[in-house]
């Protein structure tokens, strides 16, 4: 890899988007599972819900902090290192960014300081309200980001302007509601509840292992098994609904995906295993499932799916008409009012294809320049990297998979099993942890990577989006980038480890008060509550700070 | 869709000039108190506690103060693309640095207390301070740059190219009249961090604040005379030559641009405007008095209405003006030239009109759930959920 300044700009955007995204999805799915936690809190009185309240959410602090630190680079570095892309889709693209801000960011970083500062100012309910304004705040924040994030994906509702040379907005409703972008923000989110449903479980598991907190490990695992196993659901369900979308929007990335060379009679295989060869055009030692793909694709047995050999050819087909349009855009832009209405008309009928004209700029300054040779060349320069995307694909796929078996096995052992977790089960818990993790940055890998060599699908070539820098910026910047995000990860996972292995704060004197309440329930009852499944009450007995023995505060 | 020509494509560019201005102030008027306060910790807390009470009272809001300049940055990007474009990529360094200090800033207020030993947070408190004073210094140079005139052209494709060598462009930055409005920038945000000390703070902290703030107080002013008077006599205004067409596309070049004059010629043209400075000076003025004679709550309100005098003026002063190109004055951004489409202006008017109503308001009850002073009690009584 040549290092210029598209190929760093990139690095860098990658490094910074994915490094904010090990943040996100635990906030998207804790805020929510915390928010859960206070309401059961709210509604029947019991201490140790607070408790759990109190220590998932100081664990949801510590990386919420870092995903607001690193968002802020994401907000600003558009501008400084996407010069050109943000002048040409800002009007469109800015929207949802700014909207962002009003609705949602607005929303959970004013109460994320109260969630924390406020449970002696404020009352119950009232703290459990400003829970879930943090809950809701972020995910409408993910919606937003997801909103512009679907916009390069599936550039609906806009068109280009030559008197301000950019894309501006024809229909806000389309950006909107872009299928692409609603597709992906439930996918995202459910990915982030997953995340934080495996992280609950996965950090409950080794309280039990260490037959520590048990009434709080046992809760949470309930908590987060029912709540991961319906989000674990949804993630598969709505990737397939991604993957249906992309067969009519995003079909380059989706041949690419599937290594699918050339346009297969319908229904097309799905290839579970194989090696994509660039070079020979073919996938090696491909191991085929008749129909699936086709289903997946297009939900019918009789449609196509198009092959990269066809989607090259129209390629070509599209630079060729993109070259008119860039023709006559040069003639608008010279006599502007004066313009022939024929000039325009030409313009109009081929300006969808104009961003394939851009793509010719790498190697000459003038796309009316091109030979037959270099337009063919360039053409097949619209082929993302196929093997990488091949097997990030499926090893996310194969992820999404396992997290529904994990999320069946534990709400099976909690709601039917007497909440009784076999130790290779809770092992297994602890050692997944990191997996979803890697099933995001493998998500977000397909989604970018698989939409090169655009920034703006169709419309704008990455090589053309950069800034105005040097070598030498983008090189300082990227080391100070680096620098202080590994400083910061090392922080937090110090920090995050050393409050696992604290375990909950708890407040005594709350929790013999609400017993001395209950007194005559706890005797007759176990002390166990609606929330918990009769199955539970002697499995749970220890440490619950209701059952009668002193509760020992952890630190 | 018709229904955004209810209101006409100048009339859009004006409120979201002002609209601009109106997030600019909010992000100084809120998250200026939290990097004031970040400037003042060394000097007004000597020991951990006294330390921990000054960020306590900012502990709870600055995470929503600061979404005042994460909203400043997306609405610049939906609403005046072309700025954003340009702007963010030629001050590319110097927002760089901006960056680095604003991330280094929440994690220190929320991991600095998470760990008993002194290095660790004195470590952190450290990087309070530059959170707090170099994004302050640096938006103040960047003010005085813009009032130069930044080195940038636009091509006839509006990519926006930078004159100079990778150090020439980043220390060109730090030349006199910009390290002037600098040092105002920094005063200013100290000062008013002072007044928000005085008011939740107590004992040495907040005595200790009133002292600096009353000396900083003063530099603002002076530094603010001294920058008014070099823009008098040292520095060109930029004008538009010709017709000025206000609804047109935005495209920069479509427009002739000379320097000619001064910026204080907008005071001729149109004298109200001289209310701006006016405000600047009488808010800080008393806000100064107010820290001396130690009174609370007038004294943070006398010091907001200084700093929305300030930012104010720089706007009113450059008006039409928004960036001005010191290389190719052509390519300068007006308001009539670098918006977004008139559909998307009236769009983000409408989410706007919706949205920041509310945000005013819940943003008030927080502020007033959280009313009263912040005290050494405070912080050891819950040593463990406060910062």
């Amino acid at each position: 890899m040549e290092l210029d300044i598209v190929e760093l700009s990139r690095l860098q955007f990658a490094m910074t988007a994915m490094y904010h995204f090990l943040f996100v999805p635990l906030t998207l799915g804790l805020s929510i599972l915390v928010a859960i936690m206070e309401t059961v809190y709210v509604m029947t009185g019991r201490p140790i819900w607070r408790q759990m309240t109190k220590f998932w959410g100081t664990l949801f602090g510590i990386n919420f902090v870092l995903g607001v630190a690193t968002g802020i680079t994401m907000e600003f570095q558009f501008g400084m290192n996407w010069s050109y892309y943000s002048h040409y889709v800002g009007d469109i693209f800015g929207a949802p960014l700014a909207i962002e801000g009003l609705m949602a960011f607005f929303l959970e970083a004013t109460f994320v300081g109260l969630f924390f500062f406020g449970w002696d100012k404020l009352s119950r309910v009232q703290h459990l309200v400003v829970t879930w304004l943090v809950a809701i705040g972020s995910n409408f924040s993910a919606l937003w980001i997801l909103i512009a994030n679907g916009w390069m994906q599936n550039p609906v509702g806009a068109s280009f302007n030559p008197d301000t040379m950019r894309m501006e907005m024809d229909s806000f409703f389309e950006v909107l509601f872009n299928e692409v972008a609603q597709a992906k923000f439930v996918h995202t989110v459910s990915a982030g509840y997953v995340t934080a449903s495996v992280f609950v479980l996965g950090v409950s598991a080794w309280y039990l292992l260490k037959n520590r907190h048990t009434a709080l490990a046992r809760r949470s695992i309930t908590v987060a098994a029912a709540f991961g196993l319906a989000s674990a659901l949804s993630v598969v369900v709505l990737g397939d609904e991604s993957g249906y979308s992309a067969s009519h929007t995003q079909r380059m990335k989706l041949a690419a995906m599937e290594g699918m060379w050339e346009t297969h009679p319908a229904p097309a295989p799905f290839t579970a295993f194989g090696i994509p060869d660039v070079e020979a055009r073919e996938t090696h030692y491909a191991v085929e499932i008749p129909w699936v793909m086709g289903l997946i694709g297009t939900r019918s047995l009789a449609s196509e799916i198009p092959g990269i050999n066809d989607l090259v050819d129209e390629a070509e087909v599209r630079i060729r008409s993109g070259i008119v349009a860039y023709d006559a855009l040069m003639t608008i832009r010279e006599q502007r009012g004066d313009t022939p209405a024929k000039v325009r008309e030409t313009f109009e009928a081929h300006s969808d294809n104009l961003g394939f004209a851009f793509l010719l700029l790498r190697y000459m300054d003038d796309p009316r320049d091109a030979t037959p040779e270099q337009i063919a060349m360039t053409a097949t320069d619209t082929i993302p990297g196929v093997l990488p995307l091949f097997w990030a694909f499926r090893v996310m796929v194969g992820l999404g998979f396992a997290f529904i078996g994990v999320m069946v096995y534990f709400f099976w052992r909690s709601s039917f099993r007497q909440q009784s977790y076999p130790r290779w089960a809770l092992r297994l818990a602890v050692a997944i942890i990191p997996a979803p993790w890697i099933a995001a940055e493998l998500g977000w890998f397909v989604a970018e990577y698989g939409r090169q060599p655009w920034t703006v699908d169709g419309v704008l070539p990455t090589a053309l989006s950069v800034s105005h820098l040097s070598v030498q910026d983008l090189l300082l910047t990227l080391a100070g980038f680096v620098t202080i995000y590994t400083i910061l990860f090392i922080v937090e996972m110090g920090l995050m480890l050393k409050y696992i292995r604290k375990g909950p704060f708890q407040d005594v004197e709350e929790t013999e008060a609400w017993e001395a309440r209950h007194e005559h329930r706890l005797r007759t009852h176990d002390g166990q509550g609606p929330f918990a499944p009769a199955g539970a009450r002697a499995a749970s007995a220890v440490d619950d700070g209701f059952s009668g023995s002193k509760p020992t505060p952890a630190e | 869709m018709i229904l955004y020509e209810l209101i006409s494509y100048d009339v859009l560019r004006v409120i979201w000039w002002l609209l601009l201005g109106v997030l600019l102030i909010g992000f100084a008027l809120t998250d200026g108190f939290d990097m004031g306060v970040g400037a003042l910790l060394p000097f007004v807390g000597k020991t951990d506690i006294e330390r921990r009470v000054a960020i306590n009272t900012v502990g709870p809001v600055w995470e929503g103060n600061q979404v005042w300049f994460i909203l400043g940055g997306g609405a610049i990007f939906a609403a005046w693309p072309p700025l954003y474009a340009v702007s963010f990529s030629g001050f590319y360094l110097a927002m760089f640095a901006v960056l680095a200090a604003l991330i280094l800033r929440p994690v220190a207020f929320k991991y600095r207390s998470k760990r008993d030993s002194a290095a660790w947070r004195s470590g952190w408190d450290w990087a309070l301070f530059v959170g707090g004073a170099v994004p302050a210094l640096i938006f103040g140079v960047a003010v005085g740059n813009v009032l130069q005139g930044v080195p940038f052209e636009l091509t006839p494709d509006l990519f926006s190219r930078y004159e100079g060598s990778y150090y020439g462009k980043f220390f060109g930055l730090l030349n006199p009249f910009a390290l002037l409005t600098g040092v105002v920038s920094l005063a200013m945000l100290v000062t008013h961090g002072a007044a928000w000390l005085s008011l939740k703070a107590e004992g040495p902290v907040a005595a200790r604040a009133r002292a600096i703030g009353s000396v900083t107080g003063l530099v603002t002013i002076g530094g603010y005379v001294l920058a008014g008077l070099w823009l008098a006599l040292g520095i060109d205004g930029y004008a538009i030559v010709g017709d000025v067409i206000t609804d047109g596309p935005s495209n920069p070049l479509y427009s002739d641009v000379e320097r000619t004059g001064s910026w204080l010629s907008a005071y001729t043209a149109r004298p109200w405007i001289a209310i701006a400075p006016i405000l600047a000076l009488v808010g800080m003025s008393l806000a100064v008095m107010g820290l001396r004679a130690g009174r609370e709550v007038s004294t943070l309100l006398w010091s907001k209405l200084g700093i929305f005098g300030a930012i104010s003026s720089v706007g009113l002063t450059m008006f039409p003006f928004i960036l001005p190109s010191s290389l190719d004055p052509r390519s300068s951004l007006t308001v009539w030239d670098a918006s977004s489409s008139h559909q998307t202006l009236f769009i983000m008017l409408v989410v706007t009109a919706i949205f920041m109503p509310l945000i005013l308001a819940y943003t008030a009850w927080v502020y007033k759930v959280l009313w009263g002073k912040v005290t050494e009690k405070d912080v050891t009584g819950n040593s463990h959920t406060v910062y």
